[in-house]
């Protein structure tokens, strides 16, 4: 049993029992092993991405916020304008309207006014007309007959009356 | 519980490593001591016999049957598998041939060759007329045998335990024990076997990660020296030239086209090749020098720690054969530096084994290696860094093997 001249034995069992080993890590360990601390390492190394993206984010979740809130209060004093504005607006409008709705009544009544006025005026006329006709054919009592023609006249007299009372009135009345 | 276990194997193993050492060559020393004193017809200074050397060689050496702590006459039968100069098989149990009994079996007696046979140790054939025939074969299950068939349940059941993990928990990483083990494989293949053969990783880390734990594992083993350890298997030169062997097959077999050419056909003037092939030549042998050297580095270093821890102990015997205060001097350093050696064989036998399995991947890795047409050929200059790169990996080469001959060399 020598020490620096192998062994026959030793040789034939020393490949024999490798030869074992290495084809039952081959076939069932191996592959196993370093297929599994390859995907832990894989695993890990996307958990690493993920864990730093996540700090980028909450990083940036505080200035997101800020924005958010800021955006917000803009928002709201912009919506607080607007609400401000639209209620001058309102108000002006009506305003506005009850302007407008007060002159239109105040037109019609106006205008109600003048026509009654105009057919006051016109009644008045006719009145006084036939007052006048009355009267002169009273005064008169002669050629007074043709009614027609002294309506006529009489209306004629007075539109001079009305139109201010100048021209021959005077001398119509004297006759 | 198991950790009370645990625990009490390790305390075990701590403790009866170093002493152990020192008690089974004791008890060998004091057998031969009481067996010159038995003698009562020789004289005094014939109990200086006692031969260091011997006593090494068979600490160091293969054997028959495993010895057991503290008793030097029983010893652990394993099979012994002869076959007879005639062709026929005899396997029978070591403990019939101890203590250099004869033994005969189906018509043919055998007995182990003393020393001044030239079949000395080993298992021989006793002729009819007492003379001693060699075996045709010897393939016994032997105390190295037995420390292989040892080393490769342990390897198996190490990595079978851990691929189970690994089945059963696909990405959960494995604490204590079986992370150790994770550790270890992992520093292998990560720092030298990916590192190295790059893309090709993992074709060829089964074999290189088998051999770092196979070696690991064995030279582990024989720095315990109680039953399942003990057996010098790292140290014995079968065992590291068979490992070698195969390192320099995957090296060959797998080789690259380019490899081949820079043997036969090297980037030489032509003066140095044609005639007289000098540089083939060179190259030639250096193909055979690198498994030598691996084979030499592997062996020598674990043999050394051995036998130094066994000199220190027969340091012991040594001086007390002077007087008795050298003896008790020589106990309390001898014990020292052994405790001290022990611990340093640890560290050395994770490094032979790293060692070994780092220089098997670099021989692959160098014969590998795709020359500068086989890179156009592939590439069609696709990648412009290659070329350099070929030609850079093909300066590295030549440096790369000079310091391992050095290297090995130097361990010679």
């Amino acid at each position: 049993m020598e020490l620096f001249t192998p062994d026959f034995g030793l040789v034939f069992w020393m490949f024999v029992g490798f030869a074992i080993l290495f084809l039952i890590l081959w076939k069932f360990a191996w592959p196993v092993i370093i297929k599994s601390v390859d995907n832990r390492a894989a695993l890990i190394d996307k958990g690493v991405e993920y864990a730093q993206n996540a700090k980028l984010q909450l990083d940036n979740a505080q200035q997101e916020h800020d924005k958010i809130v800021g955006e917000a209060r803009t928002k709201q004093a912009d919506i607080l304008r607007e609400a401000d504005r639209l209620k001058t607006q309102i108000v002006e409008e009506a305003r506005n309207e009850a302007k407008t709705a007060a002159q239109k009544e105040m037109e019609a009544a106006r205008q109600s006014i003048a026509q009654q006025q105009k057919q006051a005026e016109i009644q008045l006329r006719q009145q006084l007309g036939q007052l006048v006709l009355d009267v002169a054919g009273r005064v008169v009592r002669t050629n007074v007959d043709n009614s027609e023609a002294q309506s006529k006249l009489v209306n004629t007299y007075l539109d001079e009356i009305e139109n201010g009372g100048k021209g021959n009135t005077p001398d119509t009345k004297k006759k | 519980m198991n950790r009370l276990i645990r625990l009490v194997t390790i305390a075990a193993i701590v403790l009866l490593t170093p002493w152990s050492a020192r008690a089974d060559v004791a008890a060998d020393t004091l057998k031969v001591s009481t067996d010159l004193e038995k003698d009562a017809g020789k004289a005094q200074n014939e109990e200086k016999k006692l031969d260091p050397k011997e006593v090494i060689f068979e600490h160091l050496g293969d054997a028959y049957g495993w010895e057991v702590p503290f008793n030097h006459h029983k010893r652990i039968p394993l099979p012994v598998i002869v076959v007879d100069h005639e062709g026929s098989t005899h396997v029978f149990m070591s403990h019939h041939l101890e203590h250099g009994a004869s033994y005969e079996h189906n018509g043919k007696t055998f007995h182990i060759a003393g020393k001044d046979s030239p079949y000395k140790g080993k298992v021989v054939e006793v002729g009819a007329d007492g003379k001693e025939i060699k075996v045709k074969a010897d393939i016994s299950v032997t105390k190295d045998v037995a420390a292989i068939l040892i080393t490769v349940l342990i390897v198996s059941g190490l990595m079978l335990w851990h691929a189970g993990w690994y089945r059963r928990k696909t990405l959960l990483a494995p604490r204590k024990g079986l992370g150790l083990v994770e550790l270890i494989t992992c520093f292998i293949y990560d720092g030298v076997v990916r590192n190295t053969l790059g893309e090709k990783a993992h074709k060829f880390a089964p074999y290189l990660l088998t051999v770092f734990w196979f070696i690991l594992i064995a030279n582990l083993m024989g720095l315990m020296v109680v039953f399942p350890g003990g057996a010098n298997l790292t140290g014995n030169i079968a065992c590291t030239l068979v490992l070698s062997i195969i390192t320099f097959l995957v090296t060959n077999i797998f080789a690259t086209k380019h490899y081949w050419k820079e043997i036969l056909w090297p980037d030489v003037p032509l003066w140095l090749k044609f005639p007289l092939p000098i540089m083939p030549a060179i190259e030639i042998f250096g193909m055979f020098t690198k498994p030598a050297a691996l084979t030499v580095r592997l062996f020598a270093n674990m043999m050394g720690g051995h036998m130094i821890v066994l000199v220190l102990t027969l340091l012991i015997f040594i001086f007390a054969a002077v007087s008795p205060a050298a003896g008790g001097g020589a106990t309390v350093i001898s014990l020292l530096f052994s405790v001290f050696m022990l611990l340093i064989d640890v560290l050395v036998s994770f490094i032979q084994a790293y060692v070994f399995t780092m220089l098997s991947t670099i021989f692959i890795s160098l014969a590998q290696e795709k020359g500068h047409e086989d890179e156009h050929h592939l590439e069609h200059d696709h990648d412009h860094s290659s070329p350099g790169s070929a030609i850079m990996a093909d300066s590295t080469a030549p440096g790369v093997v000079t310091t391992v001959d050095k290297e090995a060399a130097a361990t010679n």
